[in-house]
């Protein structure tokens, strides 16, 4: 088997599993669903502030559902052991990461394809810009999250609390995303004003060069993380 | 276990040499340097600031290049020098967060700005105390190090990232740039002095550490022996 049929099985291992339990899909969700309810009591949706605060809201909904599923990503491999059960598979240590990225991603984006919508109407927020340049950019923002995301639930999997430990030691280090989705999408939002044109350019690179560093970084360092 | 006995020699010719240091910067801080011209004495914590943030970021520093040596290597020493210095970073970086909000609060009129270099602080307070949650976390010595050095990595890569960030983030206009070119010679002798006496302070502290948490380290090979006979 190639090197991508391998990783598309370990794929299709943990979307099966999904399917089987539904308790990541479901539970994040439910979370980005509650978030939205709590800031739309937090803020009144009407006033034009909450205009303003949009963007980071989303990201907010975003980010902790993804930590919750995140956390679930490498705790349910601890439970039969079946972590060790994925290291003895005759494939390379960096298809269990790209694998295990391209889940927790795909499950993230499955998640805010339902809720986006869910915020925009319960908010009653109109979108100004293009419809494929907001989704392009909350995509490469989601890509920086998951990727560092996914490594740093696979450390955290290896210690005493985990489920604690996972969000203290993210979300340092997802400042630079989080700063650089949240600007590109209010720019977004904001129906891309030319005057801003340049701006969101360079929060896209900056995003982009984030999501190489820490693509590349954590193949280079997974072996240490998983090894026993 | 008596043959591992620390020679505490070279502490104390450190801690000398610190103690000596220190003395000249106070010196040199407070009648050497000429009085600034509207900051007045407000602005004598510059140097104590300037000093610990230089230290700081030196020792996240020995951090990341310790934990890349321990992956190397697998040699403990290099994760003990890691914790030891992360853990005397961190002290910096408190004294940095400190002082930099009494200094604003003068030169700025406000105790908080979200300046690139002072946020950029803050967020890595935040990455080393992360790194001490993952050390915390994680009983057994091999594993700890293993795991704490590729946080050390990981974190200390992202602090460029999030200055570049953080400075395309705040547009704040800077009230009062505190640019080196514009020291008065006088001023930047008694910033280097500083500059200099904290660096023998965090080799201190960095000493003291190490050998705390070797002396830790065997603590805990005695109890595990002892429980083994009982």
């Amino acid at each position: 088997m190639g090197y991508w049929r391998k990783l598309g099985a370990l794929v299709g291992k943990d979307i099966a599993v999904e399917f089987k339990t539904k308790e990541m899909l479901s539970s994040m969700f439910i979370f980005s669903f509650l978030v939205i309810v709590i800031f739309a009591f937090a803020f009144t949706p009407s006033r034009a502030t909450t205009r303003e605060v949009f963007p980071g809201i989303l990201w907010i909904g975003f980010a902790f559902a993804g930590v919750l599923g995140l956390n679930r990503s490498f705790a349910g491999e601890k439970d039969n052991d079946c972590l060790l059960g994925l290291m003895l598979t005759p494939v390379d240590r960096t298809a269990i990461f790209l694998a295990k990225a391209a889940s927790n991603l795909l499950f993230l984006v499955a998640v805010e394809a339902v809720s986006l919508p869910l915020f925009f109407v319960l908010f009653d927020y109109r979108l100004e810009g293009p419809l494929w340049l907001l989704l392009a950019v909350i995509l490469l923002g989601t890509i920086g999250f998951i990727v560092i995301g996914t490594f740093l639930a696979a450390l955290a999997a290896n210690t005493r609390a985990s489920e604690i430990l996972l969000p203290l030691i993210l979300f340092p280090v997802i400042m630079p995303v989080v700063i650089g989705a949240v600007k590109c999408t209010a720019i977004v939002l904001a129906g891309v004003p030319p005057e801003l044109k340049g701006e969101l350019v360079r929060w896209v690179q900056l995003l982009g060069v984030y999501n190489i560093i820490f693509l590349t970084v954590p193949l280079m360092l997974f072996d240490y993380v998983l090894e026993v | 276990m008596r043959g591992k006995a620390h020679n505490l020699r070279g502490h104390n010719l450190v801690a000398w040499i610190t103690a000596f240091l220190m003395l000249v910067s106070l010196y040199a801080i407070f009648w050497y340097a000429p009085l600034e011209k509207y900051m007045l004495e407000v602005q004598k914590i510059f140097y104590i600031h300037v000093g610990a943030a230089w230290n700081a970021f030196f020792a996240f520093f020995v951090v990341f290049v310790a934990s890349v040596l321990y992956l190397k290597t697998r040699d403990l020493k290099y994760d003990v020098l890691a914790a030891a210095s992360a853990e005397v970073g961190l002290l910096f970086t408190t004294i940095v967060l400190l002082t930099g909000p009494i200094w604003g609060k003068h030169s700025w009129n406000t105790w908080w700005t979200w300046e690139p270099r002072l946020t950029t602080t803050l967020i890595l307070w935040f990455i080393y105390f992360a790194y001490f949650l993952v050390r915390a976390g994680v009983a057994e010595k091999a594993r700890r190090a293993v795991l704490s050095a590729v946080f050390g990595i990981i974190g200390f890569l992202d602090v460029p990232i999030i200055y570049i960030s953080v400075r395309w983030w705040g547009s704040h206009p800077m009230v009062f740039g505190k640019t080196g070119g514009g020291l008065h010679p006088m001023m930047l002798h008694a910033l280097i002095v500083s500059v200099v006496a904290f660096t023998f302070l965090y080799v201190y502290f960095c000493q003291k550490a190490m050998a705390l948490e070797n002396t830790r380290q065997e603590l805990q090979e005695i109890k595990e022996k002892l429980r083994e006979r009982i």
